[in-house]
């Protein structure tokens, strides 16, 4: 079987691992490299659970083999908070409800924060139709879109 | 100690606080299952059978042991070997239960897709999976059966030898006679038939246990996820393992969702913590999503006939159901009482009938084990009376919110005794379905409904009425029902000797925000500021005992138990003040954690400082006992009701099929409420989960007995896009004999939900003769039902 | 969940790439691998090694050459749903790219995978059958072009043979066209349960010149002659849109459509022919 080495930048530090080509992205940063913020939660691609950025771009990393992204940037929920300090979308999740399990959160927040950098004042529909590749069972998704909207709502406030 | 910005320790009941349990979560750092890691950790996967029904002939496992990094391969007859009890075990027994073995690993047949037939543990994860593909099984086939009532009418061979005709129990409530005079004397009758298929929990967690086992100690250590860590100690001391349940320690961490699929002892958290045992190393398991599907257990699964006897001025005179309840392959712990005693006796609803009977047939079938899923029970006896109720009205041409009213149980008359065997604690049904339809103006509705129809455009509103039966109790009469475990919960609430509070729960959260809500309990009755508090759940080394958390309990019940605990608690610094402030126990007052000498407010101690003197022990009064906490366990005297009434405005497009959700409303009434937040929440997603079955969601097998719906592209979990907001609002009818006045809401709104769409979309329908769609009512069941492949 | 082992080459260039296919029997490009990599977990495909396109440079252009829009393979698409010359001239397939998946599936999927991947329910092949667009595709010894209308085969099986690599995709551009695509979402997968491209040349207000793609009804995407037929050579009105979406229902054998829990092939059908009114609708609606 053959392995290859690659190096990740996991939001901002830089990892050396060896990885078989099978290796999704997100077991090698579960298994390998300890960042277990990003869940999995299905088989297909479906779920978003394990929605990860990597150079940039919001993508699922249960469908991105590790090896694939060799010498990327991947940015993980871990990553989200200001020095320990919840981080505005993540306050608005808290403050709105927008979790309960928790499960789906750290992809539901890697999404819609990838959203919110280019989105200005979305509609709830935009908003709902950003979060489309993420399930949650447990909200019925109405506080998880408050969240955002208002996330979005400070934003411009404070521009 | 307090904190100025925060609403004093009093107001904190009652209002919106944030969850204390969010920031770990929203940060990543927050432990699940499939987050802990072990050193020389192994991994389990397991082969499971891939047919419906076949005797298992021979199994080869030597090509797969010779696999590089495969550790063991374990099959069924190992597991009789080793000795251990091996037995997965019923909870409630029914007069004539037919109570199959069902063992951890199959022997002789496999009795459903799904059924492990033999266990890999590798090095990792992959080579566990690879592995499995090597082991070799002989099977002979059988013939198949997979819908509830084909089971039990039709020739088909048994799922079990122990119930040749597939009867698992065929049980009776009511007082058939009376019904049957009922319908002799009404004027009129209506009857409908109902589907329900079966729902997928869809926990976006799938199932998960890391053991690890110490032959040194011979002491058991389980990380799962699990509603009822308690209950699955004691299921695995006694039922499968047999490991004495004092070496045994559940762990359940953070939960990613339940809705019932996580309260049961499966074979493979069994067989997981079997092996850790057998190779004295930690081994880890997690279901992909398709195992989960194959064998978490499924919800609902009834096919029913109900009939409705009532006069011509709207009074209903009785109720006749007939059901069919799939019981799946193999007894699960409640799926013999939750397609009856949950079911049945819920089937009077919010009204007064006068007499009912429901007959049960529980067939095992070719599939997944079917128990509780979010409603378990009520839901079903809940949609069968709703919708028995809309057919009702539009047989006797009446309006089907006049019609429901109608027949309410009048406020004067709780505690009501329904002719379906419960007692009613309280309720203000009039006032519920007078606040949902104040957030729609009803009678311009129905004008806006006729002239489009006018234009060939159909909009229709659903009410829906609800009544729910929660926190199962008390132990004594469900014992005589048959349970196998009590209704109490347990709690212990402790200050520590520095002032802080540490309240240890036996129930388990899965996202419900148990931290919060019970710190909010705890401080309010103690006075104590919600950050001195810690609730610590989900831990059987930490929490001595418990029952766990499902069907609507952890509110009522096991916050009970905490206020309970806590005003004890109370009591026991209140004496310590007198006695240190040198006035009788009676003059002692107590505002808000400060005790003082009533008339002489300088006299006071703080609570938390009598804290630390209970722990010094120097100055009590004569004969108590240092310390100061309280073990509570609460059996509560019946079950709470919550109950509510929820209003759908939809419309259809005829052409397309289309159905379109303009406004959803839920009025519930959980008795008091706690933290709104929290029970908006739980209300949206039970919601949710409501629109999910009555529009999307339904598990289906093939000609073949395999699962259709095996993978998250399959089965149709809603996503965002496919939900409308939601509008709350609540009424509070405190339940007259909860600590707290606590109903609870877990349920409710899944509850609900599907008979207001249901009726909201047949009502939209009525120009086209329907009076009722079964579930899922999918865009092509209205294109067809409205002679759109004409 | 994970798949088969295989082995993996990252490849410098498009002939090296095409030198790895040729080196290792059953290879198989992959770029984003949103198609391939679900297919592999499930075991329905297990190639023994995966030769990864994704970091060549030079292939994610989106450039006007001439009459041409040149699309290079490695676009993904978002690049395509974003694309403001693709929105004015092709809107199509721009509207189609941007109903693909959902956010993190149009970030990482591209075009070229996802044409030569050929699911028959993916939105953007609809497009390429309307739009007329040209395949560049590049072999080991030679380069050619694939007509749309030559490209797909059955589910999964296109026109692109063993070892060949889509290098990019040719949209034609007219002044006189416009174009959409209307889609209904399988709300199990996200993938079209219909989908319908329509691109209508005018000259003033007579249709000139149509073309409509359908993806998601059968197992091949496939043009819809008896609707091109019904709209050419008439003036624009609701009227003729009606009656040419009308002749889907006949154009059709709902027995060899797709089915599955949310839709049979007969309400498929009938869905085919009202989105085949929305798409030429709104595409008309773009001729202002
Ligand atoms: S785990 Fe479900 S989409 Fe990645
Ligand atoms: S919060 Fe539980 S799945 Fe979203």
């Amino acid at each position: 079987m053959s392995r290859h080495d690659i190096s990740l930048t996991v939001n901002g530090t830089e990892h050396e691992l060896t990885v078989e080509p099978r290796t999704l992205l997100v077991d090698a940063l579960r298994e390998d490299l300890g960042y277990t913020g990003a869940n999995v939660g299905c088989d297909t691609g479906r779920c978003g659970a394990c929605t990860v950025r990597v150079d940039g771009d919001a993508i699922k990393s249960c469908t991105t083999f590790a090896v694939q992204t060799d010498g990327a940037s991947v940015e993980t929920v871990e990553g989200l908070a200001d020095d320990g300090d919840l981080d505005s979308l993540q306050a608005q999740f808290q403050e709105n409800h927008g979790l309960q399990c928790g499960y789906c959160t750290p992809g539901m927040l890697m999404t819609a924060d990838t959203f919110l950098q280019d989105a200005e004042d979305p509609s709830r529909d935009e908003i709902r139709e950003a979060i489309e590749g993420n399930l949650c069972r447990c909200t019925g998704y109405h506080n998880i879109v408050d969240a955002i909207e208002d996330t979005a709502g400070l934003a411009g406030q404070s521009q | 100690m307090s904190d100025s910005e925060n609403p004093t320790a009093e107001d904190v009941f009652g209002s919106a606080v944030e969850r204390q349990e969010d920031v770990p979560l929203l940060k990543g750092e927050a432990q699940f299952t499939d987050d802990v890691s072990l050193p020389g950790m192994t991994h389990l996967a397991v082969r499971r059978s891939d047919h419906a029904h076949a005797r298992i002939v021979g199994i080869d496992t030597s090509s797969a042991e010779a696999m590089e990094d495969v550790v063991a391969v374990f099959t069924g007859q190992d597991v009789e070997d080793s000795g251990v009890p091996n037995a997965i075990p019923t909870a409630w027994d029914l007069p004539n239960l037919v109570q199959p073995q069902y063992k951890m690993l199959a022997t002789d047949k496999v009795r459903h897709e799904g059924d492990g037939v033999a266990a890999v543990v590798a090095e990792s994860p992959r080579v566990a999976r690879d592995a499995l593909e090597r082991i070799e099984i002989e099977y002979e086939q059988l013939d198949h059966v997979t819908e509830p009532s084909e089971a039990v009418d039709r020739d088909v061979p048994p799922v079990h030898a122990e119930a040749e005709d597939n009867v698992a129990f065929d049980f009776e409530l009511g007082d058939a006679e009376a019904v049957d005079d009922a319908f002799a004397e009404a004027d009129h009758t209506a009857s409908v038939d109902l589907r329900l298929p079966r729902i997928i929990p869809n926990a976006m967690e799938t199932r998960a246990a890391v053991a690890d086992y110490e032959s040194t100690t011979e002491e058991l250590r389980i990380w799962m996820t699990s509603q009822n860590p308690h209950l699955h100690r004691m299921l695995m001391s006694a039922a499968t393992l047999g490991i004495p349940e004092n070496r045994l320690q559940v762990i359940a961490p953070e939960v990613g969702g339940g809705f019932g699929s996580k309260i049961y002892h499966y074979p493979d958290e069994a067989v997981t913590a079997w092996s850790s045992m057998q190779l004295d190393r930690p081994v880890k398991w997690q279901a992909t999503r398709t195992e989960s599907y194959q064998t978490d257990c499924h919800g609902r699964d009834h096919e029913t006939t109900a009939e409705v006897a009532m006069d011509d001025d709207g009074t209903v005179r009785g109720l006749r159901v007939e059901t069919h309840a799939g019981i799946g392959a193999h007894l699960s712990q409640f799926g013999s009482a939750t397609p009856s005693y949950l079911y049945a006796t819920v089937l009077s609803g919010q009204y007064t009938i006068p007499a009912i009977h429901a007959r049960v047939v529980g067939a095992f079938t070719n599939t997944t084990p079917v128990d509780a899923y979010r409603g378990a029970g009520r839901a079903e006896g809940i949609y069968v009376i709703e919708r028995a109720m809309d057919v009702a009205a539009r047989e006797l041409d009446m309006d089907p919110v006049e019609f429901k009213k109608r027949n309410l149980v009048p406020a004067e008359e709780f505690p009501y005794e329904s002719a379906a065997a419960l007692v009613y604690d309280s309720g203000e049904y009039e006032r519920g379905m007078d606040t949902a339809l104040d957030h729609i103006d009803y009678e311009a509705l129905r004008e806006e409904q006729e002239e489009l129809r006018e234009e060939g455009r159909y909009i229709g509103i659903g009410v829906a009425n609800f009544v729910e039966s929660a926190g199962l109790s008390p132990s004594e009469a469900a014992g005589n029902l048959g349970s196998q475990a009590g209704g109490w919960e347990s709690s212990i609430v402790r200050f520590d000797s520095t002032g802080t509070v540490t309240v240890l729960a036996g129930t388990a959260d899965q996202g419900q925000g148990h931290r919060t809500t019970y710190a909010q309990i705890a401080a309010e009755e103690l006075g104590v500021p919600l950050e001195d508090i810690e609730v610590v759940e989900g831990d059987t080394d930490r929490i001595p005992q418990g029952m766990g958390t499902y069907g609507s309990r952890s509110a009522s019940v096991g916050g009970g138990s905490i206020a309970r605990g806590a005003r004890e608690v109370r009591e026991k610094a209140r004496r310590i003040a007198a006695h240190q402030l040198e006035a009788s126990v009676d003059d002692i007052e107590f505002d808000d954690g400060e005790f003082h000498v009533a008339g002489a407010p300088d006299r006071s101690m703080h609570i938390q400082g009598i804290a630390h003197e209970a722990y010094l022990g120097h100055d009590l009064p004569e004969g108590m006992d240092p310390g100061l906490e309280v073990t509570d366990f609460y059996d509560p005297e019946n079950f709470t009701f919550p109950f509510g009434t929820h209003v759908a405005v939809v419309e259809v497009d005829q052409d397309t099929g289309d159905i379109d959700i303009r406004k959803y409303v839920a009025v519930d009434d959980c008795g008091e409420i706690i933290n709104p937040l929290i029970v908006d929440g739980q209300v949206h997603g039970g919601i949710a989960q409501g629109i999910g079955a009555a529009l999307f969601e339904g598990a289906s097998y093939d000609e073949e007995g395999h699962l259709e719906t095996r993978r998250m592209d399959e089965y149709a979990v809603p996503h965002s896009t496919q939900l409308p907001d939601f509008e709350t609002d609540n009424t509070v009818t405190p339940s007259p004999h909860n600590p707290l006045g606590v109903k609870g809401v877990g349920e409710s709104a899944t509850i609900a939900a599907t008979p207001t769409i249901v009726a909201a979309v047949s009502d939209a329908l009525q120009p086209f003769d329907i009076d009722h769609l079964d579930i899922p009512i999918t865009p092509e069941t209205v294109w067809r039902a409205t002679g759109g492949n004409d | 969940m994970h798949t088969k082992e295989f082995d993996y080459y990252r490849a410098d260039s498009v002939d090296d790439a095409i030198e790895q296919l040729e080196a290792h029997d059953g290879a198989e490009l992959m770029a984003g691998a949103h198609g391939l990599l679900p297919r592999m977990k499930t075991g329905e495909e297990s190639p023994p090694a995966l030769v990864d396109i994704s970091h060549l440079d030079g292939l994610a252009t989106i450039d006007r050459d001439g009459d041409t829009l040149s699309i290079g393979a490695l676009a993904t698409h978002a690049d395509i749903a974003e694309s403001q010359q693709l929105k004015q001239h092709s809107s199509a397939l721009s509207d189609a790219a941007g109903e693909v998946g959902d956010l993190q599936v149009r970030n990482g999927g591209t075009i070229g995978g996802n044409i030569a991947h050929g699911d028959p329910r993916s939105d953007p092949l609809a497009a390429v059958l309307a739009l007329d667009v040209e395949l560049s595709v590049q072999g080991p010894d030679s380069q050619r072009t694939i007509d749309a209308d030559d490209v797909f085969h059955g589910a999964y099986e296109t026109a692109v043979r063993d070892h060949e690599f889509v290098t990019g995709l040719g949209v034609p551009v007219q002044d006189d066209a416009v174009s959409a695509y209307a889609k209904r979402r399988n709300p199990l997968s996200g993938y079209a349960m219909v989908g319908v491209a329509a691109r209508l040349r005018l000259d003033s207000d007579t249709v000139t010149d149509a073309r409509i793609g359908v993806t998601g009804v059968a197992d091949t995407p496939f043009r819809l002659p008896a609707v091109e037929d019904a709209l050419e050579g008439e003036s624009v009105d609701g009227d003729i849109v009606e009656e040419a979406a009308g002749r889907v229902e006949k154009a059709v054998d709902p027995s060899e459509l797709r089915g599955d829990s949310q839709s049979s092939g007969e309400y498929r059908a009938h869905l085919l022919s009202v989105y085949t009114e929305k798409a030429v609708t709104a595409a008309l609606n773009r001729a202002g």
